[in-house]
């Protein structure tokens, strides 16, 4: 699987989750915390799509913001534990 | 005593001491100070008065710490709102208090008003980062834009004081039954009746240092800071408790002594594996906003052994209403305990006479701690705050049904309204289903709290549909993000043809919860 439709699926999966459709503008590097998009409980609803989308196991100590706060750096962390190309 | 006078007796009593940590930056006590000062001059310079309202919208941060002491300060009265608030709230709340100034930060995502115009009142604006376009349109309606980062020319001498203990302090926005949410009237004395209370029991020093990962909206999260620098502590300020590893390394990294949660916090720590941390520095552990499940306390106390795990609870109207002492877990774990040092609490049946060991009735508190009433609503005022048994004093109703036992300890039994706690925070039910109403399409709103293992309860909206609408959950939860702060949108949608009555025709809440529990698999959190 490609880095850009990883990329493309977890912008969707933002979109349709934690902003249920709205036209809003979601730039790659927006913060998720930052922009109120997702709280605690969204953090668990994206390791669930992670890790049932993508058969990975999002560790503890993975669910940070260098690898979930944004829409590429989700992407880039997924491609990682896939060990694709980036 | 005044609360700005927590900061400046550490910042002379300190002055080299780390205050405050928040990310990369960390500030001593005279930095704090001298900053505060510098913005409460800006703010006197812009205008604002003695008792004037400033409103504060910010993430937790420097900057937000800063507002709430410069706004003391100069004499003027803080109301911190969440960064994620909506516009059409905010735009209500600055109406509400006719704030005379707003601080808060710019850039593309800043929570502002639906328009700046119309608000006569609102003269100052200061704004973090804020873009060219945002001080044009602030300056085209007439508002001076003044960036919080060019403040440097104020003197850092604070400015003379004006108040006394029994002015206001803060306004805090809580949920109101009506739908609206109303301002909880807290004067100086109030806060620094609780503040004294609680940092008496929980025994905090100057060696303390407390994370704070709520938001300072919430009454719970405001006072870690002013608890903190009122005995000269240091406060680790982070933005949320989302990413829990983050939270858990800055604890052992800056030797946290005092960690406060709430249920959620909790739910989230107990799914992760904790075995390789040690805390041999966490002192104590505080709870609020509802009670822990007794399971939860058992396995906090095997994580975080050396640490005292105190179980509370309160109301915005009195800051903190009772408190477990540590000791007493093993005893009562489901009890929130006894009244603070200095409060006196007691149960009451309708006519406000004071009933037996057991029996259930309202909580009634009484105490130095108590607001004055909410902002410009004398009704609901009077529904709350009630004659007491000296003559002339009034008394606190919380709202919230108790029974006591032999010894007086408390045991939440239930509200009195259809106020739903979730996550921590008070969420109208009234709030919510105006919003649902304002849908095109939507015929019925009932909006009820439900069991969750991590939320304690979430919102769960029943619907039925005028004929023909088409209508989708996707719909109503667009229509929800735009309308409502996170916490109060529905975690659960349900349409249904009809929703049950009561004899007089209302829509029965009671009903649609029965039908809840009954088809409810809601399983414990493991």
């Amino acid at each position: 699987m490609l880095a850009t439709d990883i990329e493309r699926e977890i912008h969707s999966f933002v979109l349709t989750n934690f902003l249920f459709g709205q036209s809003v503008d979601l730039q790659p590097d927006d913060s998720l915390l930052g922009r109120g998009l997702i709280d605690s409980t969204g953090v668990l609803e994206l390791v669930d799509f992670l890790e049932e989308r993508y058969e990975i196991k999002v560790e503890d100590e993975e669910v940070i913001p260098n690898n979930l706060d944004s829409v590429r750096n989700v992407a880039a962390y997924v491609a990682k534990k896939l060990s694709c190309v980036v | 005593m005044q609360v700005e006078q927590f900061l400046e007796n550490s910042a002379r009593q300190f002055p080299d001491k780390i205050a405050l940590t928040c990310g990369e930056e960390r500030l001593t006590y005279r930095q704090i100070e001298e900053r505060a000062n510098q913005l409460a001059h800006a703010l006197i310079a812009a205008g604002v008065e003695r008792g004037d309202r400033v409103v504060t919208v910010l993430p937790n941060s420097i900057e937000s710490v800063l507002a709430i002491f410069a706004t003391l300060k100069a004499g003027a009265v803080f109301v911190v709102l969440n960064p994620t608030t909506k516009a059409d709230k905010l735009t209500y709340i600055l109406n509400n208090c006719r704030a005379s100034a707003m601080i808060t930060r710019g850039g593309r995502f800043s929570s502002q008003p639906e328009s700046w115009t119309d608000r006569p009142h609102l003269r100052s604006v200061f704004m973090l980062g804020a873009s060219e376009t945002q001080s044009a349109s602030l300056q085209a309606a007439g508002k001076k834009m003044i960036p919080l980062e060019q403040l440097g020319q104020e003197p850092i001498q604070p400015p003379t004081k004006k108040c006394i203990d029994i002015d206001l302090a803060a306004l805090i926005y809580t949920s109101g039954s009506t739908g609206r949410p109303k301002g909880v009237m807290v004067t100086h004395l109030n806060i620094v009746s609780a503040a004294t209370s609680i940092t008496t029991y929980l025994e905090s020093t100057a060696d303390d240092v407390v994370i704070n990962t709520l938001p300072l909206a919430f009454d719970y999260g405001l006072y870690q800071l002013l608890m903190t620098f009122k005995v000269g502590g240091t406060l680790v300020l982070h933005d949320s408790f989302a990413f829990p590893t983050v939270v858990i390394e800055k604890i052992i990294q800056e030797g946290v002594t005092g960690f406060p949660i709430v249920p959620t916090v909790s739910a989230l720590l107990l799914q992760m594996d904790l075995s390789k941390y040690k805390f041999p520095k966490l002192r104590y552990i505080t709870n609020t906003a509802a009670a822990l499940p007794v399971e939860h306390i058992r396995k906090l106390r095997s994580l975080f052994p050396q640490a005292k795990l105190y179980s509370m609870y309160g109301l915005t109207e009195c800051k903190r209403v009772s408190y477990l002492p540590p000791e007493q877990l093993d005893i009562r774990p489901s009890s929130v305990g006894k009244g603070m040092p200095n409060e006196e609490v007691y149960v009451v049946d309708e006519n406000g006479n004071r009933v037996a060991p057991g029996v259930v009735g309202e909580l009634v508190i009484r105490g130095a701690n108590v607001m004055k009433g909410y902002w410009e609503l004398p009704e609901e005022t009077d529904r709350c705050l009630k004659p007491g048994p000296p003559p002339g004093e009034k008394v606190l109703y919380s709202g919230d049904l108790f029974r006591a036992d032999e010894e007086g300890y408390l045991y939440f039994v239930g509200r009195k309204d259809d106020i739903i706690k979730t996550r921590g925070e008070k969420v109208s039910p009234r709030e919510v289903e105006d919003v649902l109403y304002a849908l095109e399409g939507i015929a019925e709103a009932a909006v009820i709290g439900v069991p969750d293992p991590i939320l304690g309860s979430a919102i769960k909206a029943v619907l039925t549909l005028h004929p023909g609408a088409q209508i989708t959950k996707q719909d109503v939860l667009r229509h929800c993000a735009a309308k409502l702060e996170d916490f109060m949108r529905p975690k659960i949608v349900e349409f249904r043809a009809s929703l049950p009555k009561t004899e007089s025709g209302k829509i029965s809440k009671r009903l649609i919860a029965d039908e809840h529990r009954e088809t409810a698999d809601v399983a414990p959190i493991a």
